[in-house]
């Protein structure tokens, strides 16, 4: 009898495929699945791992639940008694159209200016929907770049990208580092660092990105750094991608000066200006898909509406949120309430660290706080490394149960800071994890301070 | 505002300026068309009918009431309680659990159980648009190149292309044989392909066919198993129509039962890793707005890349919830099945009788929201310039936006895809009038008419001789199914 036959191999799969530049090795999705293995529950798990790695915003659930529960009409076709009758039902199953339901593109295009104070308007029809911010990013890279090219982007930056702008695309990211002493802040030298990196390794520099408000710092670009990138882009005749996505969650001073005020002053640039925009930070809807390309570029326009038809928005969903959005009243009450919430939030958070005695970045946005722990990485001599950072890190998950992101994840070019979200937990789950930051940082002190004569 | 076209931001990507989104081929153009001038009953009744779209609106009616009945589904509600927040958050590319359950017992229904779908191979997608591309990037290196039968679906050059630098090499099928696939033009299509140098990495299938609304034999089915098997390439099929096959006769076959009813040697073969199916809510509920796809395969590689790769392209939690509730009722899915291809069939047979009456023959269909239409007897000149000034007669002068077979690959001229199902039984019938004024006036009376119903008519005959012109339009018009039956 012959025997078995060896099992033939399956074909191979692409480079695409095999890589790993998905990115999915990295500590930031380590984090998660510890939590995943031991999350914390008030009741049936309280000493399990508290999730600070997400940046979910939990805060304004209540005013969108409390708005459909007002206007179910909004969330189904109605029904015969409603009026607006299931018949419209059949319309918008049938809407696949990829320049997105009109109704939609007016909300989103008011929702973006009110959030903006009124100070930069918005054209429904140069809003292209995608299915999310990370689809948005993606598209705007193939739009804007070969594979080859690089993108710049200032540091720290959000870890998703490394997978969002390269895997399918094939387009590199040159990182344009920025450092505590100045704040974090975008230097025209940095720029120009990165510039030169990228012609080095023989890439040519397609773009800008930038992130603002930034992630991970939850800070809001001055205006005249962003004028700098501007002026910066125009020099280099390169375009500019400002993912937006955190815009509505601006909680104190300064305001946001977003790169679409500035086009409007100077329409020279336009062409090269594109932002990306989202509704999974603001109104705290990641699962829902929404995300948008805004271009000043027809031809950008054009192309990304064509290219959405891989990452529609599901046109349930564009019904359901045009609704909501178009509700002047809704849609302002809103915006006001949730940037009061993450204020308290943001505050809170920054005290309860400041007891601990664990020194964050002045912030104004976002739904997390840049915590500054350098300090807890010196003491052997020498410089803090990545490797430092990372032993605390374990430390922090393994031993204090919080699940941070370390900024070496983030590319951060100085070890020992950390993003620590705040939104997407109770106020009660928050104290928890403070006051356990606070015990850490009683021990950590008493361990490492010297003891005192008597 | 001064033009510096010196500063200028530099071009965009090559990808953005290529032509590779087909945007500019005669599908989409006719729809440009039926835009600026759309046919209403009311309100603009010598517009253009569109026959070009393949939607399926013959059965909404059956959803709405479903959705009246089960108001949760739309209301965010579980047992009466809110789950709002928890879709809200609900961005785990894994898809939502009971809606990947709901769509495994679905699909495996529309096959009659014959086949089990295992919810954890299942990767969700914003629809076969998405899932197709996804494929592609994860079989698929730039340059690489999938084989694939024509005639076929012209959203392909875009969806499987633009982005992932693949090639498409044409699988020629012809009207001699019904259009069926055959070994020899499989390696002929592989041969083609390593003289350009490429490396074929897979054949990718629509079954039932887009275009010719057939469901493809089993016997081709294992054909083709047979052939990638021997190649050591992948297989993609492509089954977004499954739920429109109506016919009992000729009953839909996946690929996936072929793969069973081979038992264990599959698995050892590899088979399982190999063979990947596509699927999609677009086409048998009627429900493309709402970006429902999904590539299900045994291979865990791919199902772990293409998970990651859904990121681009999730499906809303809020429509995952509403379809889990929908599909999870046996009581409708059952009842949709069977009236939604009862409905299918009897707008197709309005379709078939309507042109059969006018001398106009079509591919004998099983399946889908169209039908091959056979209009060759109709052009002046036999070749694809004549297919093209028919198709803008039918277009400008009939009013009936009809797909030209060569906006999908077909190698021979005067073929269309003509779509029945999304439109009411009066406007299909308005435009078979129109028809057949088109042809009484352009073909010169009852004579022709009649030459042409008798032609229609006509028994199967042989195929060897390359058509020639004139009257041999009327060999062409055989029940082609003569041939496909035989091999069921």
């Amino acid at each position: 009898m012959v025997g078995k036959l060896l099992p033939a191999a399956s074909p191979a799969l692409s480079h695409v495929a095999t890589s790993g530049a998905h990115g999915e090795d990295s500590p930031y999705f380590a984090g998660w699945r510890a939590y995943d293995d031991d999350p914390y529950d008030a009741v049936s798990n309280p000493s399990g791992v508290i999730q600070m790695g997400l940046a979910e915003n939990q805060v304004s659930f209540d005013l969108l639940e409390g708005f459909l529960r007002e206007h179910p009409e909004a969330a189904g076709w109605g029904g015969a008694a409603a009026g607006s009758g299931v018949a419209s039902f059949r319309d918008n199953a049938l809407f696949q159209d990829y320049h997105g339901l009109k109704t939609f593109r007016k909300a989103m295009a008011s929702f973006m200016e009110k959030i903006r104070g009124g100070k930069a308007r918005f054209d429904p029809d140069r809003i292209v929907l995608t299915a999310g911010a990370t689809a948005a990013n993606e598209l705007l890279t193939f739009i804007l770049a070969n594979p080859g090219d690089a993108l710049l982007i200032p540091t720290p930056y959000y870890p998703g990208f490394d997978r969002d702008l390269r895997w399918r695309t094939g387009v590199n990211i040159v990182p344009v580092h920025c450092h505590s002493a100045n704040g974090f802040q975008v230097t025209v030298a940095a720029l120009e660092d990165a510039y030169e990196e990228a012609a080095a390794a023989g890439m040519r520099a397609a773009g800008v990105l930038l992130t603002n408000p930034s992630n991970p710092l939850g800070t809001t670009m001055k205006r005249s750094v962003l004028e700098d990138v501007l002026d910066f882009v125009v020099r280099k005749n390169i375009h500019l991608i400002s993912d937006e996505i955190y815009s509505g969650s601006v909680f104190a001073a300064p305001d946001l000066v977003s790169v679409a005020e500035l086009v409007e002053s100077r329409p020279d640039v336009a062409d090269r200006v594109h932002i990306v925009y989202s509704l999974s930070k603001d109104l705290g809807l990641p699962g829902f898909r929404v995300g948008v390309v805004y271009s000043y570029n027809d031809a950008v326009v054009t192309t990304a509406r064509r290219m959405s038809s891989f990452t529609l928005v599901s046109s349930q969903t564009q019904k359901t949120l045009a609704a909501m959005l178009s509700d002047d009243a809704f849609a302002e009450e809103y915006i006001r309430t949730n940037r009061e919430r993450l204020r308290m939030r943001h505050d809170h958070m920054v005290a309860g660290l400041a007891r601990a005695g664990v020194p964050c970045l002045q912030g104004n946005a976002g739904l997390f706080v840049w915590m500054d722990m350098r300090r807890l990485l010196l003491g052997g001599g020498g410089e803090a490394t990545v490797a430092d950072e990372l032993r605390l890190w374990d430390l922090m998950l393994h031993e204090v149960k919080l699940n941070i992101s370390p900024g070496s994840s983030c590319h951060c070019s100085e070890p020992g800071w950390f993003r620590v979200c705040f939104a997407n937990m109770s106020l009660d789950t928050l104290d928890v994890a403070l006051a356990r930051m606070g015990r850490f940082m009683d021990r950590w002190n008493k361990a490492t301070t010297p003891q005192k004569e008597h | 505002m001064v033009n510096k076209v010196a500063d200028e931001p530099q071009l965009l990507s090559k990808k953005a300026g290529c032509n590779s989104h087909g945007q500019d081929s005669s599908y989409f153009l006719g729809w440009e068309e039926y835009e600026k001038n759309p046919f209403d009953a009311v309100a603009n009744p010598g517009g253009i009918i569109q026959m070009g779209l393949a939607e399926n609106q013959l059965s909404f009616d059956l959803v709405e009431d479903w959705l009246e009945k089960n108001p949760d589904a739309l209301g965010l509600r579980r047992g009466g309680a809110s789950v709002f927040r928890e879709l809200a958050l609900f961005q785990d590319y894994h898809g939502l659990p009971a809606f990947k359950n709901a769509l495994a017992r679905f699909m495996s229904e529309q096959r009659g159980y014959r086949v089990a779908f295992d919810p954890s191979n299942i990767v969700l997608t914003a629809g076969a648009t998405s899932a197709n591309e996804a494929l592609m990037f994860c079989l698929a290196d730039q340059g690489d190149a999938f084989l694939i039968p024509t005639p076929y679906y012209p959203g392909f050059d875009r969806d499987l292309k633009w982005r992932t630098g693949a090639e498409i090499v044409p699988v020629h099928c012809t009207s001699a044989n019904g259009f069926r696939v055959t070994r020899a033009a499989l390696d002929d299509a592989y041969r083609r392909a390593q003289k350009r140098r490429l490396r074929v990495k897979g054949v990718l299938i629509t079954n039932p066919s887009n275009p010719l609304g057939t469901a493809v034999p089993r016997a081709d089915l294992d054909m083709i198993v047979d052939f990638v098997a021997a190649k050591g390439i992948h297989l993609v099929s492509d089954e977004i129509y499954s739920g429109t096959a109506f016919s009992d006769s000729m009953p839909f076959v996946s690929v996936l039962e072929v793969l069973a009813a081979r038992g264990p040697r599959a698995a050892d073969y590899g088979l399982d890793g190999r063979v990947h199916v596509v699927y999609s809510l677009s086409k048998d509920l009627g429900l493309p707005g709402f970006r429902v796809g999904a590539i299900y395969s045994s291979n865990p590689a791919v199902v772990s890349a293409a998970t990651k790769m859904s990121s681009f392209g999730l499906v809303s939690s809020q429509t995952q919830f509403l379809l889990a509730a929908l599909l999870g009722d046996k009581d409708f899915t059952r009842g949709y099945l069977a009236e939604n291809k009862r409905r299918l069939k009897e707008r197709r047979d309005q379709l078939v009788d309507g042109l059969k009456a006018i001398g106009i023959g079509c591919l004998e269909s099983d399946a889908g929201l169209f039908c091959w239409v056979d209009m060759s007897h109709l052009m002046r000149s036999r070749s694809f310039e004549g297919e093209m000034s028919l198709w803008k007669k039918v277009v400008f002068d009939v009013g009936l936006n009809i797909s030209p077979g060569s906006s999908c690959h077909c190698s021979e001229p005067g073929w269309f895809r003509v779509c029945f199902a999304n439109m009411s039984a009066k406007t299909l019938d308005v435009a078979m009038q129109r028809l057949r004024a088109f042809v009484e006036t352009s073909y010169k009376g009852a004579a022709t008419i009649g030459a042409l119903r008798r032609a229609a008519a006509a028994p199967a005959r042989s195929m060897s001789c390359p058509l020639a012109m004139n009257m041999k339009w009327a060999l062409r018009l055989t029940p082609l199914s003569a041939d496909r039956k035989a091999e069921r």
